[in-house]
C-alpha cells in the first residue's frame, strides 16, 4: 500500500468563501424555484421568499468579489487557466474515464498534484460556472433588483422579461452544476474523502 | 329626347344631394377641428370669452371656468366626435347668455343611448351598471357618480379594445383614475376629504414606478368577473389585491383582466424568438416559457438519471 500524500489545496479563505457560496447558492436555488413555481403557500410566504432571495443574492455578489480578488492575488487563480494544447482531447479523456475507465480499473488520467488541482473536465466546468454563469446571474440579478434601469424593449420583447429568462436559465445551469459537482465529489479515494477535504483543507492524493 | 333631359336632371339632383350629405356628415367633425367657427367651442375651447352685455351695453371679456374648457383635438378623436353638443346638452344652450336654470336640467345619461341597445349589446352596459352599484364609488357618491366621472364623454377613446400597445392602454386607463385621485379638488368633491398620497400609500409595492406604468390601477382595485372586460366594481383599499402571486403566477390574474383583450392576446407573436419566448404569463423566471420549462425538466431528469445509472455501476463494480 503506497503512502498517501497530502496537499493543502484549500486555504482558509477559500474554504470560508466556499462555505458562504454553497449556503448562498442553496438558498438562491430553493427560493428561486419556489418563486417560479407559484408557491404562495410555502412555509415562509412569497414576500419573505423574495426578501431571502435578494439578501442571499447580495451576499453571493460580495462573496464573488472575494473569490475573484482571492484568485488574482493568490496562486489559486492559476488552476483555472485552460491550456490550448489538447483543448478538446483532455476533457474528453477525463469524461471517458468517468463513463468507462473507472469501471475497468484504468488509472486516473490526470492525477492531482501541487500543479494540478482540477482535472481538465472539472476545470472547464468551474471556469464556465465561476467566470460566465455566476457573473451573468449576478449582473441580471442586480438588474432585476433595479428593473427601471433595464432597457424597455429588445427586438420587440420586454427587456425585463429577457433579463428574467437569462437570470433563471443561468440559475438553472448553476443548479445542474451543483448536482453534478456534489455527485462527482463522491468519486474520490472514498465517497466522503473530498467532502472532508473541503472542511480540513487537505487533499489526499 | 325629353327622357334624356329628365334623366340628366335626376343625375344632377343625385350628385348635388350626395355632395350636400357628405358635407353635412363632415360638418361636426370639421367644426370640432375649427373650434373658432363652432358656435359653442368658440368660447368653450378658449381661456377667455367675450360678449356684449346688453344691460350696460358694453363689450365684456371674461375668464372661462377651467372645467368648461374643452380639448378640441381630443374631442375630434373621441368616440363621440360625430355628435354635436346639443345632441346631449339642451338646445337652449345655443342662446347666450345661457339661461341660469339650464344647469338644473338633467343631462342625458350614457345609458339613455347605450343601455338596452342591440348595437351596444357586446359592451353589456346594463351589467356594468349593476356591477358599478357594488363599487366603492357608488357607495360614496351614489347616483351622482356618473360614468363621465371616469369616462370623459367628450374625449373618450376605446383604447383598451383597440390598441395593441400595452403601455398606451395602461397610460390611458390610469389617467382616468388619476384625473381624480391625483387632483385634490375633484377627489374632495366625491369623497368629502382630501385624497391620500398615492405614492406613500403604495410604498409596500416593490418597483412601484414600473408597476404604475405597466399595469392598470384596476388590475388590483377591481373585482374580476368573466362576463365583463372590466367589472366596474371598484374595490376599496382593504379589498384590493396585495399578493404578488395573484399576478406573478401561471394562473395570473392579469390573464383575466388586462390580457383578456383579444388585441393583446397575440402580442407575444411579435418580435424575434417568439416561438421559444412565448410570454404566456407573469411567472417569475424561465417558467414563463412552456418550452424552456419543459427543457429544464428534461435536463434535470437526464442529469438525475445519469447520476443514478453511474452510481449503480459504481456499486456493481466495487
Amino acid at each position: 500500500m503506497s503512502a498517501t500524500h497530502k496537499i493543502y489545496f484549500y486555504p482558509v479563505w477559500l474554504r470560508v468563501w466556499h462555505a458562504i457560496n454553497a449556503l448562498g447558492i442553496l438558498i438562491l436555488i430553493i427560493t428561486g424555484i419556489s418563486m417560479q413555481s407559484d408557491m404562495d403557500s410555502n412555509v415562509i410566504g412569497f414576500n419573505m421568499t423574495v426578501n431571502l432571495h435578494n439578501i442571499a443574492g447580495v451576499v453571493i455578489f460580495v462573496s464573488y468579489f472575494a473569490f475573484f480578488i482571492g484568485n488574482l492575488v493568490t496562486n489559486n487563480g492559476r488552476f483555472y487557466l485552460i491550456k490550448m494544447k489538447g483543448f478538446f482531447k483532455r476533457p474528453i479523456k477525463q469524461g471517458m474515464f468517468y463513463v468507462w475507465g473507472m469501471f475497468h480499473g484504468e488509472k486516473y488520467p490526470f492525477p492531482l498534484s501541487e500543479k494540478r488541482k482540477f482535472n481538465p473536465l472539472q476545470k472547464y466546468f468551474y471556469v464556465l460556472v465561476m467566470y460566465l454563469a455566476v457573473p451573468v446571474v449576478i449582473v441580471t440579478g442586480l438588474a432585476l433588483l433595479f428593473p427601471e434601469i433595464i432597457i424597455d424593449k429588445v427586438y420587440g420583447i420586454s427587456g425585463v422579461f429577457m433579463t428574467a429568462i437569462l437570470h433563471s436559465a443561468m440559475g438553472f445551469f448553476i443548479s445542474i452544476f451543483l448536482i453534478i459537482h456534489l455527485y462527482i465529489a463522491s468519486v474520490g479515494k472514498s465517497p466522503l474523502e473530498n467532502y472532508k477535504s473541503m472542511i480540513t483543507g487537505w487533499h489526499h492524493v | 329626347m325629353k327622357r334624356i333631359i329628365a334623366k340628366k336632371k335626376y343625375c344632377w339632383i343625385l350628385i348635388i344631394s350626395i355632395a350636400l350629405l357628405s358635407n353635412l356628415s363632415n360638418l361636426h367633425a370639421q367644426s370640432y377641428k375649427n373650434a373658432q367657427h363652432h358656435q359653442c367651442l368658440k368660447c368653450h375651447s378658449n381661456q377667455t370669452y367675450s360678449f356684449k352685455n346688453e344691460v350696460t351695453n358694453k363689450e365684456v371679456k371674461r375668464l372661462m371656468n377651467p372645467y368648461y374648457i374643452l380639448d378640441t383635438i381630443a374631442m375630434s378623436a373621441g368616440v363621440h366626435k360625430g355628435f354635436d353638443c346639443t345632441d346631449c346638452h339642451s338646445s337652449e344652450y345655443q342662446a347666450y347668455p345661457h339661461k341660469s336654470t339650464l344647469k338644473l336640467d338633467p343631462l342625458s345619461t350614457c345609458l339613455d343611448c347605450h343601455g338596452g341597445d342591440e348595437a351596444f349589446a357586446s359592451y353589456k352596459f346594463d351589467k356594468i351598471q349593476e356591477e358599478f352599484k357594488k363599487s366603492v364609488h357608488y357607495k360614496v357618491y351614489g347616483d351622482n357618480f356618473s360614468c363621465s366621472k371616469c369616462h370623459n364623454q367628450h374625449t373618450y377613446v376605446a383604447t383598451a379594445r383597440n390598441s395593441s400597445n400595452v403601455l398606451e392602454i395602461v397610460d390611458f386607463d390610469n389617467k382616468m383614475c388619476l384625473s381624480c385621485h391625483n387632483d385634490m379638488k375633484k377627489y374632495n368633491l366625491v369623497a368629502g376629504h382630501i385624497n391620500p398620497k398615492l405614492v406613500q400609500i403604495h410604498s409596500w409595492l416593490p418597483n412601484q414606478e414600473l408597476h404604475f406604468s405597466h399595469v392598470r390601477c384596476i388590475e388590483c382595485h377591481t373585482e374580476v368577473i368573466d362576463s365583463l372586460m372590466v367589472s366596474h366594481n371598484i374595490l376599496s383599499k382593504d379589498k384590493a389585491v396585495k399578493k404578488c402571486v395573484q399576478c406573478h403566477s401561471s394562473d395570473s390574474k392579469l390573464k383575466a383582466s388586462l390580457y383578456k383583450y383579444q388585441n393583446l392576446q397575440k402580442r407575444s407573436e411579435k418580435g424575434f424568438g417568439s416561438a421559444i419566448l412565448t410570454n404566456s404569463s407573469y411567472t417569475i423566471g424561465t417558467h414563463q416559457s412552456p418550452t424552456l420549462k419543459l427543457l429544464s425538466i428534461v435536463i434535470f431528469l437526464v442529469t438525475l438519471g445519469g447520476i443514478i445509472i453511474h452510481s449503480i455501476f459504481r456499486i456493481l463494480k466495487k
